[in-house]
């Protein structure tokens, strides 16, 4: 049976780990703003705050492309340095966050960004894990379904005499 | 049947585990293939009074190389350009000088050879980032009507030009 590797216990303890992880990854996003203020390289080096805290806020949502995993707000890369000094230029020059992000999109394809939008080619990587929660649901369904109507072969009377006869010997 | 059905998902996820093991995280898709290459009008690298725009290249098949001299990996590529550029039969190589904050363009270029048919000068990198530069060298294939064809990210060398270029080249008639 393929519900044997199923059993309900092993799957809401799959299930938990993927609520728990998915947990912890929103704890780290939610614990980076803290560190670009620790890091040199992030520390603002203009006096308008009003554009360095938008930089801050946009930068922590936008990937480094030198440094892969690293968000731009805490790149010491020399490209991610250069890429800030753009990024302070167009909030300048007055442009939207929403703007910002399109002028950088528009170079760097959608990989500068760290939440990947909501189009056909991403459709898997956003339903996806809900499809595998439904099918897990569904095999575990089926799995306790299957116990509740389970029937043992009927049993005669003879068996039974047999059985006790055999439970008396041993004792 | 039913009890192979763990070791079937198993090796389906290892399938896809296993091409992803061998992808180059380096090689991010460029939003510009098929699009209209940015223009960029530069000061020439030991010319500062000349300027190199894109415009000129207007027509042509042509590559853009970014590169720099503090870049290793570019040299390496610089022989494969050397061979390129003798062999006259691919196409103008136009070297986009990147970051070239000590400004050694110029004396490297006159010591080890010039594979370039002009050489921009883009010391703040602005250019770089219109053209989604991600480090050096990059290399990108731009056709006669100004479309980006190809990018290729890290250095050139016989086999990526064989593979890779040559055949776009084809189908560009170039």
């Amino acid at each position: 049976m393929m519900a044997a590797f199923l059993k309900p216990g092993l799957l809401s303890a799959v299930l938990a780990l993927w609520v728990l992880g998915s947990g912890a990854a929103q704890a780290s996003q939610t614990a980076s703003p803290a560190q670009p203020a620790a890091a040199p390289v992030a520390q603002p080096i203009f006096a308008d705050a009003a554009t360095e805290e938008r930089l801050r806020n946009l930068s922590k949502e936008l990937r480094c492309v030198v440094c892969q995993n690293e968000a731009l707000s805490d790149s010491p890369a020399d490209l991610a340095d250069s890429m800030r000094q753009e990024i302070r230029g167009l909030i300048r020059e007055g442009k939207t966050d929403q703007e910002v992000i399109e002028f950088l999109t528009a170079r760097y394809g959608d990989f500068v960004l760290f939440r990947p939008p909501f189009k056909p080619l991403t459709y898997l990587l956003w339903i996806g894990p809900f499809v595998f929660l439904a099918f897990g649901a569904v095999v575990w369904y089926l799995a306790l379904r299957a116990r509740r109507t389970f029937r043992s072969a009927p049993v005669s009377g003879e068996q039974i005499a047999t059985a006790a006869r055999l439970l008396e010997e041993k004792t | 049947m039913k009890r192979w059905l763990p070791l079937v998902f198993f090796f389906v996820l290892a399938g896809f585990f296993a091409k992803g093991l061998f992808l180059n995280p380096r090689e991010v898709p460029s939003p510009f293939i098929g699009k209209t290459a940015p223009v960029f009008t530069l000061p020439v690298v030991g010319q500062a009074e000349q300027t190199f725009s894109t415009s000129a290249m207007n027509g042509k098949v042509w590559l853009l190389n970014v590169w720099a001299p503090w870049c290793v990996s570019c040299k390496v590529e610089h022989k494969f350009l050397m061979a390129l550029a003798e062999s006259q039969t691919a196409p103008p190589i136009v070297g986009l000088n990147w970051k070239d904050k000590n400004r050694d363009a110029e004396r490297l270029l006159l010591q080890t050879g010039n594979p370039y048919v002009a050489v921009p000068d883009d010391l703040s990198g602005r250019v770089g980032i219109d053209w989604g530069v991600t480090g050096t060298p990059e290399t990108y294939l731009i056709d006669a009507n100004g479309t980006v064809q190809l990018k290729h990210v890290g250095p050139i060398d016989i086999d990526i030009w064989r593979n890779k270029f040559v055949p776009k080249l084809k189908e560009l008639g170039a």
